[in-house]
């Protein structure tokens, strides 16, 4: 970089000034020093920013960003600021270095954020050997609340098993599934074949009439031979187990090809909704929240989100922010950014405002964050603005019911915290 | 006919129509190599720039214009890209250019997702092209027939100017021997930049076709590009009529795979390649190359 253009430019130089002033600091801080708290809590954020999973990471870290800056301004925690480090996590192999180096060499008091199912449990990982707490936000797969669970990972996201009884739910009440022949499409990747069998099961258990289930490989962005094959094969159902992009393009094709058959899915995401645009959208999707939802708690936080980014939140954008918002919240009641405590407090009988109706709770014996959930469809609004052309059902688990009746029970899915 | 039958005519009629968009993009990075020697790895994200000028022309312009517009003005950006980068690595190591180019694409796709934003843009089919054309059992979008019929005159408009005109023959000069063609006292420069014109247009034609069925987001290029090389080494490089063969023979293998064995699709086309570099290392229809010999 040459001398003219850092002195021209009058941001950089401010950024050069202040990269110094912190470089100066922590080498006169020593790090024991840090550890004893004395500098900001330090939260290693972790998530895909490119590849398929790459739109919503850029939301997550929108999210984790927006809840730094209120819990910041609101005089940070413990008398101490926060501090976001915020990576791409790539795939699970860099996930797990990063992960290491964000544990050893900065020193965070926690780790928040993935996508992946296969990068979370290798940031899990990482996490329950240093004793660090891992706030995962997106990651979908039952396994990581069963056979892999960890003492030290939260999920902020819903599990795959929440995902088909909510979307079960609604195809149960519209007498879809009891003597019905349906088609799946599921993404090739653990996180598609878990989600396929956590389908299967709730469709075979219900009467439902399995036809074929194919597996689509993640980079293939052109459907037409499958939505051929769909016209051929006449199902009275079509589920997608799709992914990511995928799910986009599927679902756009579909609606190109004008299939009549009714269409869901078992996950969903808004920018893959937003992605399909409003001629493109198609089916009924299970979701975890959308900027529709109705609760003052929601409808304050998409007013501030879309003042503070100029657009509006998505589901991923949620999680990350409400990941957050608990850590703060339980690091200033129990006084103490000490990972026991935090555990004690989070598995304690205590409930958050997770900008819905009703407020959620960790469940002690597998960390599985539970809440209310949505289904979305296309709305009949033809005037409807680019970012509402859908619609947000009323909350299942409804009013009066058991907010735990979609996770999986302590028998469907067996947890061991080592 | 069984009906099974009639299944597989449409998958394998599907596998020629996909046949033409990789066609479309590997066209452009047959010629460029062929003339230049420069293997194009930005090709995809001139691709992309394609679609992302479509989404956003089309509210100002209006898609009729917009479709006009954009495929120009992504050759225009070829043209330019050719006359102060490309013009520097026509007689220095591939490995430069090889370089140069992939260095360019990423710079592309991540300026794209620095503006645009990571998540995918919605774009859809215009009104006019609603609906599907049904034919006894035969069922196919109108858009994607009319995509068809765009592609069919941009390949047969630049087979026309290759072999039927006076600058085609610079070409095919060019190609066989720079050396004599210069000492005649013909400048290939402004033939090479009008080349990489043409050929990154036609990517950023593919772009516009394709915005509304595989969704416009910043790393569409590199998904599409692995094909489009299958396609040329398939096709044999420097063949027009090879790279033709090639992309209805990626097509339909790839929509018949879709058919019978989904999971496999993808992996079809590399199976495919793998198969004629044993049998036939220099492409289907591919010449004895001076450049490369």
């Amino acid at each position: 970089m040459s001398d003219s253009k850092t002195s021209a430019s009058f941001p950089r130089r401010r950024l050069l000034l202040q990269g110094s002033a912190a470089l100066a600091a922590g080498l006169a801080m020593p790090g024991l020093v840090r550890a004893q708290g004395a500098g900001p809590l330090r939260i290693g954020h972790l998530t895909p920013r490119t590849g398929f999973l790459g739109p919503m990471g850029e939301y997550a870290v929108l999210g984790a960003t927006m809840a730094v800056e209120e819990v910041n301004a609101a005089g940070g925690v413990l008398g101490r600021k926060i501090e976001l480090l915020t990576e791409d996590s790539v795939n699970p192999q860099t996930a797990s270095t990063k992960a290491q180096r964000m544990v050893e060499r900065d020193k965070v008091d926690a780790l928040v954020g993935e996508i992946s199912s296969a990068s979370g449990l290798a940031i899990a990982q990482v996490a329950t050997r240093a004793k660090t707490l891992f706030m995962q936000t997106g990651c979908n797969s039952d396994e990581l609340r069963g056979k892999n669970c960890s003492r030290y990972m939260f999920h902020l996201e819903a599990c795959n098993t929440m995902y088909v009884r909510t979307i079960g739910q609604a195809l149960l009440r519209d007498g879809m599934v009891k003597g019905k022949k349906w088609m799946a499409f599921t993404a090739d990747y653990a996180f598609g074949h878990d989600l396929f069998k956590q389908t299967k099961k709730f469709m075979d258990e219900n009467g439902a009439v399995f036809v074929s289930n194919d597996m689509l490989p993640t980079d293939a962005t052109e459907f037409s031979a499958s939505l051929l094959k769909i016209r051929q094969q006449k199902p009275d159902l079509v589920m997608s187990n799709l992914a990511g992009n995928q799910t986009t393009n599927f679902t756009k094709q579909y609606n190109e090809f004008n299939i009549d058959i009714p269409f869901a899915g078992a996950d969903m995401n808004m920018t893959s909704i937003w992605g399909a645009g409003k001629n493109g959208f198609s089916g009924v999707w299970p979701i975890i929240w959308t900027h529709q939802v109705q609760a003052p708690s929601a409808q304050d936080f998409v007013a501030r989100f879309r003042k503070r980014w100029n657009k509006t939140p998505e589901n991923q954008a949620v999680n990350d922010y409400l990941a957050i918002k608990i850590l703060a919240e339980a690091m200033g009641k129990t006084k103490s950014a000490d990972v026991d405590k935090i555990i004690a407090y989070l598995e304690g009988d205590n409930k958050f405002d997770v900008l819905r109706e009703r407020q959620g709770y960790f469940r002690p014996w597998d960390h599985q964050l539970v809440y209310e959930m949505y289904t979305v469809q296309p709305g009949d609004d033809k005037k409807a603005g680019k970012d509402d052309f859908m619609v947000t059902s009323k909350p299942v688990p409804g009013a009066g019911e058991n907010l735990e009746a979609l996770a999986p029970t302590q028998e469907e899915n067996m947890c061991k915290f080592a | 006919m069984p009906t099974e039958l009639i299944f597989i005519i449409q998958q394998v009629a599907n596998g020629l129509l996909l046949g033409f968009y990789y066609l479309l993009i590997a066209l452009g990075l047959s010629i460029i190599f062929s003339l230049g020697g420069i293997v194009n790895l930005a090709h995809g994200a001139f691709y992309a720039i394609g679609a992302y000028l479509i989404v956003f022309l089309s509210d100002s312009l209006g898609y009729g214009l917009a479709f006009v517009v954009s495929p120009v003005a992504v050759g225009v950006l070829g043209m330019i890209v050719e006359r102060f980068f490309f013009r520097r690595f026509y007689r220095a190591d591939p490995t430069l250019s090889l370089l140069f180019t992939f260095a360019l694409s990423m710079v592309i796709e991540q300026a794209l997702r620095m503006i645009f934003g990571a998540s995918p843009l919605s774009f859809s089919i215009p009104e006019f092209a609603h609906g599907q054309v049904i034919v006894g059992d035969f069922f196919y979008p109108i858009y994607r027939i009319g995509m068809l019929f765009v592609a069919i005159a941009a390949v047969a408009g630049t087979w026309l100017l290759l072999n039927k005109t006076a600058f085609g023959k610079i070409v095919k000069a060019g190609i066989n021997d720079p050396d004599m063609v210069r000492a005649m006292g013909i400048s290939l420069n402004p033939v090479m930049t009008a080349v990489c014109g043409l050929g990154i247009g036609l990517a950023g034609l593919a772009g516009v076709l394709l915005a509304p069925i595989t969704g416009v987001q910043p790393a569409m290029g590199q998904e599409i590009l692995t094909a489009a090389f299958v396609v040329v080494v398939i096709g044999g490089l420097g063949s027009f009529w090879g790279v033709v063969v090639a992309a209805m023979l990626v097509g339909v293998i790839r929509g018949l795979t879709s058919y019978f064995y989904p999971p496999a699709s993808e992996a079809s086309l590399y199976l495919l390649m793998l198969l004629i570099l044993v049998l036939r290392p220099r492409g289907l229809l591919g010449e004895k190359f001076e450049r490369l010999e």
